[in-house]
């Protein structure tokens, strides 16, 4: 019985894994070929042909910058929603928590005209602003800074910090493997954005990694190209494959983290 | 003083949130009233101004044939997602938390799909997809099934897709069971051990009971995820053929930006957000107090 | 409490840093004509394969080296790659209506109805100009059918095309074909494919999605002697016997005569089955011509579409659009690239790097091309095949009304009946085009 097991879970594993090995095989087989033979000819051919320089550095800018944002903003709002009281609390939980029951991609028609109003239709700004809070992040923080112990904020108090100074010195610090697990959750999600920046974006100077693989993919997307866009494929998930295989420990505990109520 | 202190506290607190509300008003909360507005108006490419028209826009949805498919095709979506990769993530958490050889590795497998983009897992699965080429038609041919066209299919196109979903969804899942199965207490289970309870009575009485509040935070997540992704119909099907794979975001894409009808995308939205509320009214009241995020 | 302030000040400050990388690489809007340029954007889709996208980029570095003036500044031209023809048109339209419209596009020639309010008309433009006059009557008249209405000229021809026959004669010749002879009506076409169509290689590939409506309407114009819609875009006929008949014959081919393979086909695999030698034949656009020519690994043909009460094509592709909310510096600005672009000699070489049909008359006078077309024939098919044209499909709405007719094509694919999924377009068609009566 447990053999049987063993083997299924092997089995199941490999046969979860063949994608990945697919479009790694399709990325390096030479179509000029009978056979295989192992070629990088569509990797230059796929950077050479596009951008990818560019999306990098935008996809960079923008999960870097959305991260730094919802640090700022979600750390401020799980304090207060942890610590403080004030009036109209109950009320504007609420309205935070409506965040967590409605997605943001759900509003890209309402959202996009925002946008225009805004004036800042096809900027790097346009895909990030309206990831700058974090319904969920907040929730998780507010989560970890009440478990902090309140002697520790009377202490600070006695020692003459004020709050800015007690949130950076006693909860910032005790909350660090929360904050990489947002961090890293963040950074993922938004690498992985699509819909919301094709939407809003027109030029390759704006353009994240996603969006430009879908539009080079379209636009060779014919002949014995498949191999090409196989490549184009590999560069938009290498980054986070890396990351993840080298750092899985933090990535698997991170998200075990976030799903823990 | 002590009322100074307490306005003092007021201003701190508003001032801390002031960031964040900014943003969550203009992005969350605003739109969607905006959006309940704008689906009373007539707003379209043939209208030079909106104009009122009650919820005509929601009773042409009604009779919109394409609405309906979405419609019916998110809820199979849902249905045909959900509980599978739930389950499927579960089961998977019960493998890899055997101590065996090579589960490490396995989990490493079961779980990197969660971490590239949908866009790129769209281009990988529509290489397995395609008839002449894929992988999974070269499978059905050895079987001697002959080729299937699976995503020009009305009838195969949404199963399809709702495979590579799970594939993508199933090792997200698999964590959060992962995490609660290492929090059940050890003793418990040895208590049953001595009890002589079999395996499978022992994971029916204990073990499922316990990772309850998994299952149905798993199941709200699964379902939001069932409505707000749809890069892959962007990159595989288009909706098609004849709106076999539309779902109710790709519409609502579709009439903003294709056919610039404002008012039908304000209505069309407004139905999914109700969904929306529908399914978090549920998870509040419907449920153990434990998993709130109060 | 002291440090609120500061963290504020900061936050604001980020706020205003990342504004900034975003606005450094603004393009497009009517700041960068100050000065003494005038640099456009042009927006152009790419529904080929190939590496259009570099000849493209090509043809902006030249212009911009050119030196060309308006108003004593000096014009350069900025292309932004904005996907197919259906998200350029969508990017297009998004970018109206948010106010950052490019100052010139290339968009379906069909497109003209869904967007004629953003656009300019072009003849105050020509009137004045000797020269655009001049491009104007080189065009070949087959292309400017869809340029014109309300007796206003709206769009200038640039990558042009109609649908044409690819065979693969190396197949032919093993099925015991001659090679040199296509099929030239419905039954040989049948006929053939069934010679054609053995071990997994099928006769035929007939696209039905991105633009499989246009390579239906090939069909509908080949049964008979109307067209699918009225010249002024406001009535179409979906549902007469011509366009049911042409619709059964391409559901025939595959659930009768077993020729072509079941389901839709995707309109972007479609080459790519005919590269890889996995189908004999395929209707496509010239677009595709370049494309097939260099990775095709076999010998090949193109030919005339199989006609069937007459021999007949719609004309396709894009032309370009200037649009009305720049000032008018932008547009003459505008108006002078097209006419770069557009002479002879560039329209040839366009032709030669992609397959699609030069558009000026005189372009196929040049040496170039008289030298490409001597060396690879099939490059005048389509041209010659323009006595056959006709208009393409055009009306208002047309984005809901292609899909609406691309959606009857797709059900009657899988199964539904023809004439009922046609009726129902038909129907659902009138209604939208009510307003617009």
């Amino acid at each position: 019985m447990n053999r049987v097991i063993n083997l299924s879970t092997h089995v199941l594993a490999i046969l979860w894994a063949l994608p990945l090995f697919g479009i790694i095989y399709m990325a390096f087989k030479d179509t000029k070929v009978e056979g295989f033979s192992v070629t990088i000819h569509n990797f230059i051919e796929a950077w050479n042909s596009a951008p990818f320089a560019q999306y990098y550095l935008n996809t960079f800018i923008i999960v870097i910058g959305i991260l730094a944002v919802q640090l700022v903003t979600i750390t401020l709002a799980a304090y207060v929603f942890a610590r403080m009281n004030f009036v109209g609390q109950g009320i504007v939980f609420l309205l935070y928590l409506v965040q967590i029951m409605i997605p943001i991609e759900l509003l890209i028609f309402p959202n996009s005209s925002t946008i225009a109003q805004l004036g800042i239709y096809d900027t790097k700004l346009a895909i990030m602003i309206p990831y700058f809070i974090s319904a969920f992040g907040i929730f998780l923080l507010r989560q970890t800074f009440k478990g902090i112990p309140y002697e520790l904020e009377e202490a600070a108090k006695m020692e003459g910090c004020n709050r800015i100074q007690t949130i950076w010195h006693v909860y910032v610090p005790l909350a660090k493997p929360t904050y990489i697990a947002f961090g890293l959750i963040s950074v993922s999600g938004q690498w992985s954005n699509f819909l919301w920046p094709l939407i809003i974006t027109d030029s390759d100077s704006n353009r994240p990694l996603t969006v430009g693989l879908a539009m080079f993919a379209k636009a060779s997307d014919s002949g014995a190209q498949w191999g090409v866009v196989a490549a184009a494929t590999l560069f938009v998930i290498l980054p986070l494959l890396l990351a993840f295989f080298l750092f899985q420990r933090q990535f698997i505990s991170s998200f075990m983290h976030s799903g823990i109520k | 003083m002590r009322i100074s202190e307490r306005m003092k506290e007021n201003v701190t607190s508003w001032l801390f949130l002031l960031p964040s509300l900014i943003f969550l008003i203009m992005f969350t909360l605003y739109p969607m009233i905006k959006t309940a507005y704008l689906s009373f108006f007539q707003s379209d490419l043939s209208t030079d101004k909106p104009i009122f028209i009650g919820l005509k826009n929601f009773k042409m949805m009604m009779e919109d044939e394409v609405f309906r498919k979405a419609f019916i095709n998110n809820i199979w979506f849902a249905i045909g997602t959900i509980p599978t990769s739930v389950a499927l993530g579960m089961v998977l958490a019960i493998l890899v938390n055997r101590k065996i050889k090579g589960s490490a590795l396995a989990r490493t497998f079961f779980f990197y799909p969660v971490v590239i983009p949908m866009v790129s897992a769209a281009f990988i699965w529509l290489f397995f997809y395609t008839p002449e080429y894929g992988m999974i038609n070269k499978l059905l041919t050895l079987f001697g099934a002959g080729e299937l066209n699976l995503l020009g299919n009305s009838s195969t196109v949404l199963i399809a897709i709702i495979v590579m979903v799970i594939w993508k969804e199933a090792g997200f899942f698999m964590i959060f069971y992962l995490a609660a199965l290492q929090n059940i207490p050890k003793d418990l289970i040895e208590a049953s051990h001595i009890d002589g309870a079999s395996k499978w009575i022992q994971f029916r009485k204990i073990v499922f009971p316990l990772l309850m509040p998994t299952t149905i935070f798993s199941f709200v997540i699964a379902t939001t995820n069932a409505f707000k992704t749809i890069d892959q119909l962007v990159v595989m099907t288009q909706g098609g053929p004849n709106n076999a794979s539309n779902l109710l975001l790709y519409y609502i894409y579709e009439s903003t930006f294709r056919f610039m009808d404002y008012g039908k995308a304000a209505a069309a939205t407004i139905v999914v957000l109700v969904i929306m509320v529908v399914i978090a009214a549920i998870q509040f009241f419907g449920t153990d107090r434990k998993i709130h995020y109060s | 409490m002291k440090k609120t302030p500061i963290v504020l000040a900061l936050l604001l400050l980020f706020s205003m840093l990342l504004s900034a990388c975003g606005g450094t690489d603004n393009k497009g809007d009517s700041s960068n004509s100050s000065g003494d340029t005038i640099n456009l954007t042009w927006y152009y889709p790419v529904n080929v394969g190939g590496e259009v996208t570099k000849v493209i980029d090509g043809y902006a570095e030249a212009f911009n080296k050119e030196g060309i003036e308006v108003n004593g500044k000096k014009v350069t031209v900025e292309p932004v790659y904005s996907g197919n023809y259906d998200e350029s048109m969508t990017k297009v339209q998004t970018a109206v209506k948010n106010g950052k419209a490019p100052d010139m596009a290339v968009l379906l020639s069909v497109d003209l109805f869904q967007i004629k309010d953003s656009i300019i008309a072009l003849d105050d433009m020509i009137n004045n100009d000797s020269e655009a006059q001049e491009m104007m009557e080189d065009f070949f008249p087959g292309f400017m059918l869809n340029s014109q209405a309300e007796g206003k000229t709206w769009s200038i021809p640039f990558q042009r095309s109609t649908v044409l026959l690819y065979y693969n004669k190396d197949m032919f010749e093993e099925a015991g074909l001659d090679p040199e002879k296509a099929p030239t009506n419905w039954d040989e076409v049948i006929e053939y494919g069934k010679q054609l169509t053995k071990d997994g290689k099928w006769g035929i590939e007939l696209p039905a999605t991105i633009s499989g409506y246009w390579i239906y309407q090939a069909l509908a114009l080949q049964n008979g002697d109307g067209n699918l819609m009225s010249d002024d875009g406001k009535d179409v006929y979906f549902n007469t016997e011509e366009a049911k008949g042409a619709l059964q014959y391409w559901i025939d081919l595959s659930k009768k005569h077993k020729i072509m393979p079941d389901g839709v086909l995707d309109w972007n695999t479609v080459p790519t089955d005919f590269i890889e030698g996995k189908t004999a034949m395929m209707l496509s656009t010239t677009g595709n011509l370049t494309n097939v020519k260099n990775n095709a690994n076999f010998e090949f043909g193109v030919a005339f579409l199989p006609g069937k009460e007459r021999l007949a094509t719609p004309t396709g592709g894009g032309n370009f659009y200037i649009f009305k909310d720049i000032p008018e510096e932008r547009q003459l600005a505008a108006m002078e690239f097209i006419k770069w672009i557009a002479q002879p000699e560039r329209a040839a070489e366009w032709s030669i790097d992609t397959g699609y049909i030069a558009t000026r008359q005189s372009s196929y006078e040049t040496p170039e091309l008289k030298e490409y077309t001597e060396s690879f024939p099939q490059a005048l098919t389509a041209m010659e095949q323009l006595e056959h044209a006709h208009k393409e499909i055009s009306v208002y709405e047309q984005g809901k009304i292609i899909k609406i007719l691309q959606d009857a094509i797709q059900a009657a694919i899988n199964g539904d009946d023809v004439s009922e999924a046609l009726d129902k377009a038909q129907e659902q068609a009138e209604e939208l085009l009510k307003p617009y009566q």
